[in-house]
């Protein structure tokens, strides 16, 4: 007997039992889109959570204070951003941005808003921080040092003082100061509770002398000349700043602890992609049982099917099959099942990783590709397999009682 | 005088072990020669499907040696054995056994194809076959669609399609009315007439009566073995009108 008919038996045979090979297929193919899908949803919510870490900039560092209060002795100064901008002590520096903020109330024509951070910094921040300009133009270095009261809008201010309106030119009432506005920031997708767009941007100076007063800045970004030379700045930002902290920090009380903190995006990220790597790898592992249950439910169909496929078998064996023969169609019809049903699995499971699951767009790990199929096959090759061969090599009348 | 077809010395079978031991076949000789016609009669119980499923090569006797065509059929191989179930025996289960949802034709196509005839000229041999036991308008049938008695021609015609030397039939005629064991028999004695050798169980004396030798089973055991007509001559159903069914 040819292999051609020994494949054509097997399509007859998969063809005379409909329901069982379409049920068997079935829990192959939610076997392996399951997984398929699961692990591209980790992997999916680690790239999100590591794409909008790098859109903060992986080659900036922000310095922080973390003294109490307004004493001046631990406060961080223009002074102390004009030595950091320093190309003798700070060689490997590209910018430094001096930020205030606050929070503050805009006025449009009657209507109020408060923002959460009112920030005022230097033109330098726009892209030392990845914050681009949407529409108009940010201010100019010359905006800053003359103080005039320009401001650049984020997304959700515009849309709470300007429904249908284009906000260039209009000027708004902040702190009982009017401020012209130049510009909207460009949406930015939000992390975590905070909306992101909801913030405007001003010059240093005026933000001082309307909202904040001269006292201590609230921050600085510094931002490298590239992304590995982020540990050398921040090396070369804390000796300059032990300097003159230590300087005016002689007369109080000597702490253990510096009185600023430095925050690396790039250390962000590597806790942030260890977190997602943990999250992957537990969805692995839900995916992993969900294999697991979807094998027993291939088993289960497969041995239960075992009693009729005996008896079949007896009858083939009595009217002459050897068992190669017979081995060989229900090894096949095996195959097709698990090679179909996974094959099916896999453009499930891409179908629907182009869609968002949970507001994650997942990202398909190919290698899970390959482990779904390899596991799913294997599954179905040996519990179609095994039970075919034990009756074949049974005695004709045997596996025709069997029960 | 030529070697037998079927020599079974001393057979016996034992089914179970302890209490629930079960003595099929006690002890069971018999010689059939080519182109004999050998009816086995015997009570319900009485081990003759036993015997017949070790004859069909199916099954194994606990005790005592069985030859078919002069070959020990205990040292044969698997690929051996699946050819002698193939080409030589053609074999009638009493249980039918037709394989389920499936057509008639499919059904009787299927030792042609291990046989390896090719595909058109199996289909043209099982329609032939299915046609001789009157099932031609039933061929697309599955077993399920079909009664039992045409379940049971369809196990027939599925055991001559192979035109086998040697036919063991397991009450072929049991679930037959009348007119359907007459045709049946009409068949088998054509085989009969044309020298093969037809061994066949029933419990209907009109059936025993029309071959050429009968063998009565009791308890696993022959108690009676009569010549009721010539080896070599046509058994007496094949002349016309002796029989009135
Ligand atoms: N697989 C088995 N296991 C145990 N006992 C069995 C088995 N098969 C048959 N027997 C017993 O062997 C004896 C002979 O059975 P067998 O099937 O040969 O009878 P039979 O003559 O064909 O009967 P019937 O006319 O009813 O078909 C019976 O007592 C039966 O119970
Ligand atoms: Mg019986």
């Amino acid at each position: 007997m040819s292999f051609k008919e020994v494949v054509r038996f097997a399509l007859r045979g998969l063809s005379a039992n409909k329901l069982r090979s379409a049920l068997t297929m079935l829990g192959i193919l939610i076997g392996v889109a399951a997984v398929i899908l699961l692990v591209a949803v980790g992997n999916g919510s680690a790239k999100a959570i590591s794409d909008r870490i790098e859109a903060l900039g992986t080659n900036t560092i922000t310095v922080m204070s973390t003294g109490r209060g307004g004493s001046s002795n631990t406060a961080l100064t223009t002074d102390m951003a004009d030595a950091i901008s320093d190309p003798t002590m700070a060689p490997d520096v590209k910018s430094v941005s001096p930020v205030v903020s606050s929070s503050a109330t805009i006025t449009y024509e009657g209507t109020d808003h408060d923002v959460n951070s009112f920030v005022g910094t230097t033109p330098g921040w726009f892209t030392a921080s990845n914050t681009p300009i949407g529409t108009g133009s940010g201010f100019t270095a010359d905006d800053e040092t003359q103080g005039r009261r320009v401001v650049v809008l984020g997304q959700t201010v515009v849309d709470e003082l300007f429904p249908g309106v284009d906000p260039i030119d209009k000027q708004v009432t902040v702190g009982g100061a009017l401020f012209t506005v130049v510009g909207v920031l460009k949406e930015k997708s939000s992390t975590g509770f905070q909306d992101a767009n909801d913030t405007a941007v001003a010059p240093l100076s005026a933000v001082r002398q309307v909202l904040t007063g001269y006292g201590a800045l609230n921050s600085m970004l510094v931002e490298a000349k590239d992304p590995g030379k982020v540990d050398t700045v921040e090396s070369e930002v804390s000796t300059i700043l032990d300097q003159r902290m230590t300087k005016t920090a002689t007369s109080s009380t000597s702490s253990s602890t510096t009185p600023y903190r430095i925050q690396n995006a790039s250390q962000l990220l590597e806790t942030q992609t260890a977190t997602a790597d943990t999250f992957t790898t537990l969805l692995g592992a839900v995916a992993a049982i969900s294999l697991l249950v979807g094998g027993i439910g291939i088993t289960n169909i497969m041995l239960v099917t075992v009693t009729e496929r005996t008896r079949e078998i007896g009858i083939r064996k009595a009217l002459g099959a050897p068992r190669r023969v017979i081995l060989t169609q229900f090894l096949i019809e095996a195959t097709l099942l698990s090679v179909i049903g996974g094959a099916l699995g896999v453009v499930a499971a891409l179908v629907g990783s182009s869609f968002e699951i949970v507001g994650v767009k997942p990202v398909i790990v190919p290698s899970s590709i390959g482990l779904a199929l390899g596991v799913s096959i294997a599954i179905g090759l040996f519990f179609g397999g095994l039970p075919a061969s034990r009756a074949a090599r049974l005695r004709p009348i045997d596996a025709l009682r069997y029960e | 005088m030529t070697k037998p077809v079927l020599d079974v010395r001393d057979l016996k079978k034992i089914y179970g072990e302890g209490e629930a031991t079960v003595h099929a076949l006690r002890g069971v000789s018999l010689t059939v020669h080519r182109g004999d016609y050998v009816a086995i009669m015997g009570s319900s119980g009485s081990g003759k499907s036993t015997l017949m499923n070790i004859l069909g090569a199916l099954d194994v006797p606990t005790f005592g040696s069985y030859h078919l065509d002069g070959v020990d059929v205990s040292k044969l191989a698997d690929r051996q054995l699946a050819l002698a179930r193939n080409r030589l025996i053609g074999f009638i289960f009493q249980a039918f056994n037709l394989i389920p949802r499936t057509s008639a034709v499919a059904n009787v196509e299927l030792p042609l194809a291990y046989a390896g005839v090719k595909p058109k000229e199996r289909r043209r041999r099982a329609l032939e076959a299915l046609e001789v036991v009157g099932l031609a308008d039933r061929a697309r049938h599955e077993p399920n669609q079909l009664s039992g008695g045409q379940q049971q021609r369809v196990a027939v015609a599925r055991a001559l399609v192979t035109e086998p030397a040697l036919l063991l039939a397991d009450e072929p005629t049991g679930n037959l009315d009348s007119h359907s064991t007459h045709d049946v028999l009409n068949v088998f004695d054509q085989l009969s007439a044309a020298g093969r050798t037809i061994v066949i169980i029933t419990h209907e004396p009109e059936v025993g009566a029309r071959t050429k030798r009968l063998v009565r089973l009791v308890d696993g055991e022959i108690v009676e073995d009569t010549r009721q007509s010539p080896i070599h001559l046509p058994p007496v159903g094949a002349f016309a009108g002796r029989h009135a069914v």
